[in-house]
């Protein structure tokens, strides 16, 4: 137990850079730890390495994990399943499958083109952006386990709840037609080597920091200026988890962003530190990802305004539910 | 040699063109370059992930933005 507290805490919460960074703001900057500008300084810094160090050696673990997973697998073992099973492992399989947003048409239309059920689909679509390997473990590291594995239980039955509506609302007709009758032809799998596999992982790590340092550095910012900064009463005036509103007001705030996951993380720590509640800060997250306006743009070339809208209806009512829910049990994961 | 890159027009669509140009460049070869952006087109390749290169009608690459030496040694192949 003492062995896997040493791990979390210098591996994951790196306490060992925050030493370090600490030694460097007091003794070569002379700044106290307790005052706003030595506080933030050290914030900063810190948070700033941190998540690049753990950004870098978990894109690229992950990488290596989904490059056993590529969509075309991913639509096999799909279409050998049906009913709820097949939305549980489109949400499942949504989480290592790596594809960017702008692949969500070609997916949409390979997957709903081979017969999958749009829901199923629609799980994948859901799971896919909202429960991310790499932005799991980093929950784990800004806040603790409990927290992160609730975040991908609520994210996967979030995903396979939305699936299932959309299913059974029976939208087939509201899938633009040409969906249905584009032929799908069978590109051929290529089998990966190693060092396939190596270099993958390797672009994959140097695609995504260029993509995210600067979504990473405003967040960790604006996270700075939240720790030091912001008093605590207004925190917890607006994001309280005692305030009925807390949870709309961030839902309403981080659904139409776009923005990195990795940026919103070290907001997300800044907030809770100074006293928003727990489901109030994941509901913010949560909007921040799931939904993009990228991505709904996409979808509303294969998706008729009406398949959008309960798309999009069914995640914002779950991301608030599940805000609400765990303001409710906070005590459980804090 | 006709050669194709599918894919919305995203970033990654552009780069893996110029890519490829670069990659033609270095081998002195003249190829002409369509970009397709028609997502009923593109599935009709059977792609799962943008971008896509494909090369004399036959996909070579998909989801992966190639750099010019790995797509040197698909036009070398």
């Amino acid at each position: 137990m003492i062995f896997f507290e040493f791990i979390n805490n210098q591996l994951l919460k790196m306490q060992w850079l925050y030493d370090l960074v600490e030694i460097l703001v007091v003794k070569v900057f002379g700044l106290e730890m307790g005052s706003r500008l030595g506080g933030s300084i050290h914030f900063f810094l810190y948070d700033v390495v941190k998540i690049f160090i753990l950004l870098s050696v978990l894109i690229f673990s992950i990488s290596w994990i989904q490059s056993f997973f590529p969509p075309e697998r991913t639509r096999k073992i799909l279409g050998r399943h049906k009913g709820i099973s097949a939305n549980l492992l489109g949400a499942l399989l949504g989480t290592v499958t790596p594809f960017c947003s702008c692949s969500s048409i070609p997916l949409f239309i390979g997957f709903t083109g081979a017969g999958l059920p749009i829901g199923v689909t629609f799980s994948f679509l859901i799971s896919s952006p909202l429960v991310d390997l790499a932005s799991v473990i980093l929950l784990a590291s800004i806040f603790n386990w409990r927290i992160a594995l609730a975040y991908v239980v609520v994210g996967l039955v979030l995903a396979v709840v939305g699936g299932t509506v959309i299913s059974r609302a029976r939208m087939e007709s509201y899938v633009e037609p040409f969906v249905y009758t584009t032929s799908i032809g069978e590109a051929g799998q290529e089998t990966l080597t190693m060092q396939d596999r190596l270099s993958f992982s390797r672009n994959q790590v140097l695609d995504i920091i260029k993509r995210v340092w600067l979504y990473i550095l405003i967040g960790v910012g604006i996270g700075a200026v939240i720790h030091n900064w912001i008093p605590e009463e207004v925190v917890t005036a607006i994001l309280g988890q005692d305030k009925w509103y807390s949870v709309l007001v961030a839902t309403l705030v981080g659904v139409p962003m776009y923005a990195d996951i990795f940026g919103t993380l070290p907001i997300a720590e800044a907030l809770v530190y100074k006293g928003a509640g727990l489901g109030t800060v994941l509901a913010f997250m949560m909007g921040v990802t799931a939904l993009s306006l990228p991505s709904l743009i996409m979808l509303k070339r294969v998706v008729k305004p009406r398949l959008l809208g309960l798309f999009f209806g069914v995640v914002t009512l779950g991301i608030v539910l599940i805000g609400y829910l765990f303001n409710g049990f906070s005590w459980l994961f804090l | 040699m006709k050669i194709k890159v599918l894919g919305p027009g995203c970033k990654n669509c552009e780069n893996l063109a110029d890519n490829t140009k670069a990659a033609l460049k270095e081998l002195g070869l003249e190829a002409e370059i369509e970009k397709v952006t028609d997502f009923g087109e593109i599935a009709g390749y059977g792609i799962l992930s943008t971008p896509g290169l494909v090369i004399d009608d036959k996909v070579v690459s998909s989801g992966k933005v190639l750099k010019p030496k790995d797509i040197v040694k698909l036009l070398t192949k």
